[in-house]
């Protein structure tokens, strides 16, 4: 009787993050006459795309059991930097790589400090949270950059692929596969999961965990500084203080969609449906015209009754 | 069981909470009275309801929809310029005729702004003003009135005549610059009176009293000071007792908490208040002209008030 049903609750609780955003999408179908329209999900979608780009390289971090608090810190600094390239007329190919690149060092740093510093994850990114937020408000001097003036740039977060597709969106489902791909059919993709499952294990089976470990906070700076271009673009303009409190978005699409807390067990398809759940909620009390005051609420107990679930399938 | 249970009951709280939503299905809304034949519905973008000031304005735009029977839909951006595109992304999927827009930030918001536009909706800016979008109105406060109603108030209270100071704000603000303006227009070519001193304080306290320390060395018959806000006013008015002067009429300008007390305690003269209700009221009439296709003024001042004991 256990046995058989252990199967059976793994693959619910894996199906019970997509079975409640069917519900809630159903609920607002009804509720709503706006929001099945084409045009509002890709709206929907659009909004998604900077919390789910930064939830998937967040997805690698907590796999490792580890945690990147840093992300929307890394976010704004690698924006204000790509905005002041830009501002001095340093070309928009150019400015938008070196952000990137600027953001993947940024969680590269965080990557040796975690590692080969030995220190907690939670502590080191609070602290690079704090030193780049800092920064980011230096370089910009405290106030929004603006005059970026670049087609270019403005089409990152503003484009339409083949007239009516954003530009973000596409960008959110190429990564989505790219991450996808990683994690289910590479050795570095087993890897993540062999670490975050049980580290000592790990390397006494020869895998280098620091380097794993290193790799996957650089990713995690790589896409919440590709986020930062996205959110640079729609905003045609850096704000220092861009990106606060999203490194909670991103851990709670995470966590909603199933990716444990403590490390090994996880997928990233979950997070994409974690981030919807957050973008589709938001979008969608908005349409109702529901106080953000309770949105905050009820953002807050969905959140909650996910973590109640992840624990409860731990029990199992 | 409790397992198969679980999952659902996100979703079942969050169709739960949707289902017992104040102001949810347009089924409700249409067996109020409806005025015209159909209700005009208008979005409020507000920057933050963390700040008293902005909430004074989303109450004096609600009770004015209330009145006028509009349907008015506020969202919040919780002073955060992406959530604020997001919220107007969301105003347009939900059709709304109007939206009146209370910027995070003027430059961000310029691109949503311009889609709402596009999309034929009417955008009006509300206290702050957009740039890089041309919206149909805009709406804040008379700073050059203000400016205009502290002077004629410090000059009843020194009897036209004497020295007086004049505090500004940050060089090249359009508060500064507007306040400014409005003062000089009632005490410049006054032969009673001597401005002794126009000097930067930069709306900060402590270079309100540093400042004015040094204007009093050189002038110890000052009778009235005029700071571009309550903060250099404040700053002012200290340096004055430590000087031991009497009777120095300070006017100050926004009205804060710690300004309302001064006046009330007898120890400033006086402060002009901005209208953020008001404000708000104004918004929602000038969306349902604009929903007339009246034709309405690209800026529309709101008056101001001087408090005094």
């Amino acid at each position: 009787m256990m046995n058989m049903t252990i199967q059976h609750k793994a693959t619910l609780q894996k199906l019970g993050p997509f079975l409640a955003l069917l519900v809630l999408v159903a609920g607002l179908a009804i509720t709503s006459p706006d929001f099945m329209t084409v045009g509002n999900l890709l709206n929907v979608f659009r909004q998604v795309s900077i919390n789910a780009l930064i939830a998937f390289g967040m997805t690698l971090v907590i796999l490792l059991g580890g945690i990147d608090l840093s992300v929307g810190s890394i976010l704004a600094l690698s924006s204000v930097l790509t905005a002041l390239m830009l501002s001095h007329g340093i070309d928009p190919v150019v400015a938008t790589s070196v952000g990137v690149l600027a953001g993947a060092g940024m969680g590269m740093v965080n990557g040796l400090i975690i590692s080969k510093g030995k220190v907690a994850p939670f502590i080191a990114t609070l602290g690079t949270m704090t030193i780049l937020r800092g920064l980011s408000l230096v370089f910009s001097e405290g106030r929004p950059i603006t005059g970026l003036n670049s087609d270019f740039f403005a089409m990152l977060g503003g484009g339409y692929v083949a007239g009516f597709i954003p530009v973000p969106v596409i960008l959110m489902l190429v990564m989505f596969a790219v991450f996808w791909f990683v994690l289910k059919r590479t050795v570095f993709g087993r890897h993540v999961y062999a670490v975050g499952g049980n580290e000592e294990a790990a390397a006494l089976s020869g895998i280098k965990t620091d380097r794993i470990k290193i790799w996957v906070y650089t990713l995690s700076g790589a896409m919440a500084a590709t986020a930062g271009m996205i959110l640079t673009s729609r905003l045609n303009s850096a704000q220092p203080t861009a990106g606060t409190g999203y490194e909670l978005d991103a851990i709670a699409a995470v966590v909603l969609g199933g990716t444990s807390l403590t490390g090994g067990r996880g997928w990233i398809f979950g997070t994409l449906v974690g981030a919807l759940l957050i973008g589709i909620l938001n979008n969608g009390l908005n349409l109702l015209g529901v106080s953000s005051f309770y949105q905050q609420v009820i953002k807050g107990v969905v959140i909650l009754l996910a973590v109640l679930l992840d624990r409860s399938g731990k029990k199992a | 069981m409790k397992r198969i249970l679980s999952p659902l009951l996100i979703g079942l709280l969050a169709t739960g909470l949707i289902a017992c939503s104040k102001q949810g299905p347009d089924t409700q809304v249409a067996a109020e009275p409806a005025p015209a034949s159909a209700q005009l519905s208008v979005g409020l973008a507000i920057s933050t309801q963390n700040n008293p000031f902005f909430v004074a304005l989303r109450d004096g735009a609600a009770a004015e929809a209330t009145t006028q029977g509009v349907k008015l839909i506020t969202v919040d951006a919780q002073d955060d310029s992406a959530k604020q595109i997001s919220n107007i992304e969301d105003l347009i999927q939900k059709k709304v005729q109007v939206i009146l827009i209370n910027p995070t930030d003027s430059d961000a918001v310029a691109g949503a702004v311009n889609e709402a536009l596009k999309a034929g909706i009417k955008v009006v800016s509300l206290d702050r003003s957009v740039n890089g979008a041309q919206v149909n109105a805009h709406i804040a406060s008379d700073n050059i009135a203000g400016g205009k109603m502290a002077a004629e108030f410090l000059l009843e209270k020194i009897g036209g005549k004497g020295s007086i100071v004049e505090l500004e704000g940050i060089p090249g603000s359009s508060a500064a610059r507007e306040r400014g303006q409005g003062f000089h227009s009632v005490v410049d070519g006054k032969a009673d009176l001597k401005l002794v001193a126009k000097q930067a304080a930069d709306f900060d306290r402590a270079k309100g009293l540093s400042v004015m320390e040094n204007i009093l060395q050189g002038n110890k018959d000052v009778k009235g000071v005029f700071a571009h806000n309550d903060e250099m006013a404040l700053g002012a008015l200290k340096a004055i007792e430590a000087a031991g002067l009497k009777n120095v009429v300070v006017v100050g300008f926004d009205a804060t908490t710690d300004a309302v007390n001064a006046v009330k305690a007898g120890q400033l003269a006086a402060t002009v208040q901005q209208k953020p209700e008001l404000i708000g009221k104004m918004g929602v009439e000038t969306a349902i002209k604009l929903s007339k296709g009246e034709a309405v003024d690209a800026f529309i001042p709101v008056p101001l008030d001087v408090v005094k004991q």
